[in-house]
């Protein structure tokens, strides 16, 4: 392996606690390391631009049966973003969809270098894991959708949370998963009898059992299992006026779960669960609320989903949600579908425009949230990639960010309705570089308890992504334009010791790893005849062929978790 | 006028959106000659697939196009001025979200001809291919906003699917899902109309001279009407069954049916 120096860069290192300082990054054999020997080292100049490590994104879809199912529906969407190969890179498409390869391509050039696919329905995993195969040049990991999964709901009814800690340990490892991940708790299950849950302490029909106690009972048995990220909650009544107390409610039932050391539970694209209103005319911003509440509190960590105002492709395992979206009206096409007993899902494709009062209400209340919850290690910054924009459009977001002028500049071209209600004209804050870096890399790094992640300390996996920015000479808020400019386009990537990116263009491609979880439970979890009669019975897959096995994994990263049961 | 014409047989289609009088213009032989197409995955220039010469004594038709261009694509796309004149058949998306200007077509085109138009005309003096006027598959905002088209001939299916605004006259007969998803903007053929005209139609006219294969069943009887409008220059002389629909979407587009030809549809007149 090739050492690498990288000299005199602005270094942004939020889990390090450097804030812009000029020094030397050394790496080798794939580590950052103290120092290398400069005479054989590559050397990279990199004064007057900004170094940090590479981005980590954890929310969003880029692989799995939902992103294909959306590719297919979306001629229209490929057409207008069509990839051309060259030498190095192949074909594809992209627009809000891109195709695999495109995703990884994409990635790399934006500086990111380990994405989290957040929704896989654990039938359909085997699926997902080829296609993050053919996702080149990042690292990667899947949440398995475990929010209705029976024998969960099941144990949790029981009361019995050991032995579904113990099933859900078996679940992550037959699916080769990285975390649990709920989507509106009991609504999926309801949805495959045409019905839903509007509150928390709804019945889920056919358990004794309400949304509060999957989630707080997930969240017991998250914590048993010793896991690296929090539950992946999606709340219930998602993208429904007046949602906000739901996700307030949710944050409250998890309040008992909380021992006081790390966040136990993670709202995810929180922005789609603020919104405050009786109904659709009446529609408004429930930011404040939710901000006032996560200041006050330190159990819950969330990620935005920004806005981005582009013709995308939404799509959620939530399928009642994507229901109620078409009934809205003005859709053309759209797919619902019932995986089986275990999810649901929906594809709509649906373009944010910022004439629409509804859109650009959610376009500010995504910015207000961002920027009225004070601590930036309990945000992360997302897109939801493609429920509200595609994830290349993160630079515009961390414009809206870091720049009021920036901000103005989008809400005077708002709806006038949407102006007059929005929050941003009174919101002063600006994010510095330094909490750009924790949105973005270091404090999802946190999140998902990737240790050697999202810094670039002695030890730490080699993944640096360098920036045209000048901190000392360039005032972000005012020049928001070549700051934006830079973020979309990374000077350098490095991935593992590796440069990937070099003067903005693709150089190497090569596989990124895909990461699961062994978790080790003291006892294994019971696989007995009622369960293999259930699969046998309920499930077109039988038991035996159901995990995925390793082959399915090119490049996978086991990483190992002792549970406490 | 620049005149252009195949030097070989095309075994695979061309890529030739550049052909075009918008990009033409102002530039001189030499640079014309350069324009870039692709001929199946090979990147050439516009010379070393055609012969083009240049008569500066006439100025229009712009550019005339002489022999078989069945295999090229994308004959002026997005043109927003000037005439294109093609003496031979035309390969699929001729004219092509064309925004002004007219091309003419004396030979038959092929499929997606004035695919997402939104002004000017195309004369084809031939027979038109599936989708002519329709969007590109799966776009539900792009159909054909205005312009006119005029068919000699028959059309294939799928013809002014998602159609937005503007004309089509066809002096043949139509295929299959004649304006499919439709939503304003007019159909005229004078001949005969293949089954399922009008699905999905929330608005617009279709009008059928000849004989319709079948109305579909979410469409409803309305009146009689003795005449029809179908732009500003012709009046249809009926009298027309006018049916409703698509009731499956709320629609309210209109198929209008000649009595004549049509004696099969008296069964609907005990409805009215």
């Amino acid at each position: 392996m090739t050492e690498i120096l990288i000299k005199n860069g602005f270094v942004v290192d939020p889990l390090n606690k450097i804030d812009c300082q000029k020094m030397d990054i050394a790496i080798k054999n794939g580590r950052i390391v103290e120092k290398v020997n400069e005479r054989e080292a590559k050397i990279i100049d990199a004064s007057g631009l900004t170094v940090m490590a590479g981005g980590v994104d954890l929310h969003s879809h880029i692989a799995g049966s939902e992103v294909n199912l959306g590719r297919m529906l979306r001629p229209d969407d490929h057409v207008k973003d069509a990839v051309r190969k060259t030498a190095l890179t192949r074909a594809g498409t992209g627009y809000s969809i891109p195709s695999t390869y495109v995703t990884g391509y994409r990635y790399s050039k934006m500086g990111y270098t380990t994405v989290m696919n957040p929704s896989m329905a654990a039938m359909k995993a085997k699926h997902a894991h080829e296609e993050l195969n053919d996702i080149p040049l990042i690292d990667k990991a899947s949440f398995t959708l475990l929010g209705d999964w029976w024998f969960a709901l099941e144990n949790i009814a029981k009361g019995d949370l050991v032995e579904c800690a113990r099933h859900i340990a078996w679940m992550i490892r037959a699916t080769r998963s990285y975390a649990i991940k709920i989507v509106n708790p009991g609504g999926l299950e309801s949805w495959g009898f045409g019905r839903n849950v509007h509150s928390i302490d709804d019945k889920v029909p056919n358990f004794d059992l309400t949304p509060r106690d999957i989630i707080t009972g997930l969240a017991k048995v998250n914590t048993m299992l010793n896991m690296p990220h929090t539950i992946h909650l999606h709340t219930n009544n998602l993208g429904v006026p007046g949602n906000y107390k739901t996700a307030i409610e949710t944050m409250q039932a998890l309040e008992s779960v909380y021992t006081g050391d790390k966040p136990i539970g993670h709202i995810t694209h929180i922005q789609f669960c603020s919104f405050a209103g009786d109904n659709w005319a009446h529609f408004k911003s429930g930011a404040a609320e939710i901000a006032n509440y996560l200041n006050a509190h330190n159990h819950m960590t969330i990620d935005i989903g920004q806005v981005t105002f582009a013709d995308t492709t939404t799509m959620t395992a939530d399928g009642p949600f994507e229901f109620s979206l078409y009934e809205l009206g003005g859709h053309n096409k759209w797919v619902n579908s019932d995986v089986e007993t275990e999810s649901s899902g929906g594809i709509i494709p649906f373009h944010f425009k910022k004439k629409n009062a509804v859109n650009a209400i959610q376009w500010s209340i995504g910015l207000e949230l961002s920027l009225m919850v004070k601590d930036p290690w309990k945000v992360a910054m997302t897109t939801d990639h493609p429920n509200g924009g595609p994830f290349y459009h993160y630079p515009r977001v961390f414009a809206w960010l870091y720049s009021r002028k920036a901000r103005e500049a989008t809400l005077k071209k708002c709806n006038k309705k949407a102006q007059r209600k929005s929050l941003l004209p009174t919101l002063d804050r600006e994010y510095t570089l330094y909490e750009l870096a924790i949105i973005t890399r270091a404090g999802t790094a946190k999140m998902l308890g990737l240790k050697n992640k999202g810094h670039i300390g002695i030890g730490a996996e080699a993944d640096v992504a360098i920036y045209n920015i000048n901190p000392n000479t360039t005032d972000i808020a005012q020049d928001y334009k070549p700051v934006r400019k830079a973020f979309s386009n990374a000077i350098y990537t490095i991935k593992d010791g590796e440069i990937v990116v070099k003067d903005k263009e693709l150089v190497t491609i090569r596989p990124g790893r895909t990461m699961w979880l062994d978790v080790q439970t003291k006892e294994p979890c019971r696989i007995d005849d009622e369960l293999k009669r259930k699969f046998k019975e309920y499930w077109t897959i039988e038991f035996d062929n159901y995990p995925v096995t390793d082959h399915y994994i090119k490049v996978p990263e086991k990483i190992t978790i002792q549970a406490s049961v | 006028m620049i005149t252009i014409t195949p030097k070989r047989k095309f075994d695979v289609p061309i890529q030739a959106a550049c052909i075009n009088v918008d990009i033409f213009t102002g530039k001189t032989l030499e640079d014309i000659k350069k324009l870039a197409i692709t001929e199946g995955k090979e990147n050439l220039t516009l010379n070393d697939a055609f012969n083009i010469t240049e008569d500066k004594t006439v100025e229009t038709p712009n550019i005339t196009l002489i022999g078989d261009f069945s295999k090229v694509k994308r004959i002026g796309q997005g043109m927003k001025t000037g005439e294109i004149i093609i003496n031979g058949n035309a390969g699929m998306h001729t004219g092509e979200k064309l925004a002004g200007g007219k091309i003419v077509v004396n030979g038959n085109s092929d499929g997606w001809t004035g695919s997402e138009m939104k002004k000017g005309l195309i004369e084809i003096h031939g027979d038109a291919g599936d989708y002519t006027a329709s969007p590109f598959r799966g776009t539900d905002t792009g159909g054909m906003k205005g312009g006119i088209i005029i068919v000699d001939g028959n059309v294939g299916s799928n013809v002014g699917c998602y159609l937005r605004g503007g004309t089509i006259k066809i002096k043949g007969s139509a295929g299959r899902f004649l304006g499919h998803h439709m939503s304003d903007g007019t159909i005229y053929i004078e001949k005969n109309c293949a089954s399922r005209a009008g699905t999905f139609m929330t608005g617009g006219k279709i009008i059928i001279n000849g004989t319709i294969e079948l109305v579909m069943p979410t469409f409803t009887i309305d009146s009689i009407k003795p005449k029809v409008k179908v732009d500003a220059t012709l009046n249809a002389p009926g009298p027309f069954y006018v049916f409703l629909g698509d009731i499956a979407e709320h629609g309210t587009g209109k198929i209008f049916a000649l009595k004549t030809t049509n004696p099969a549809l008296s069964t609907y007149e005990k409805y009215l």
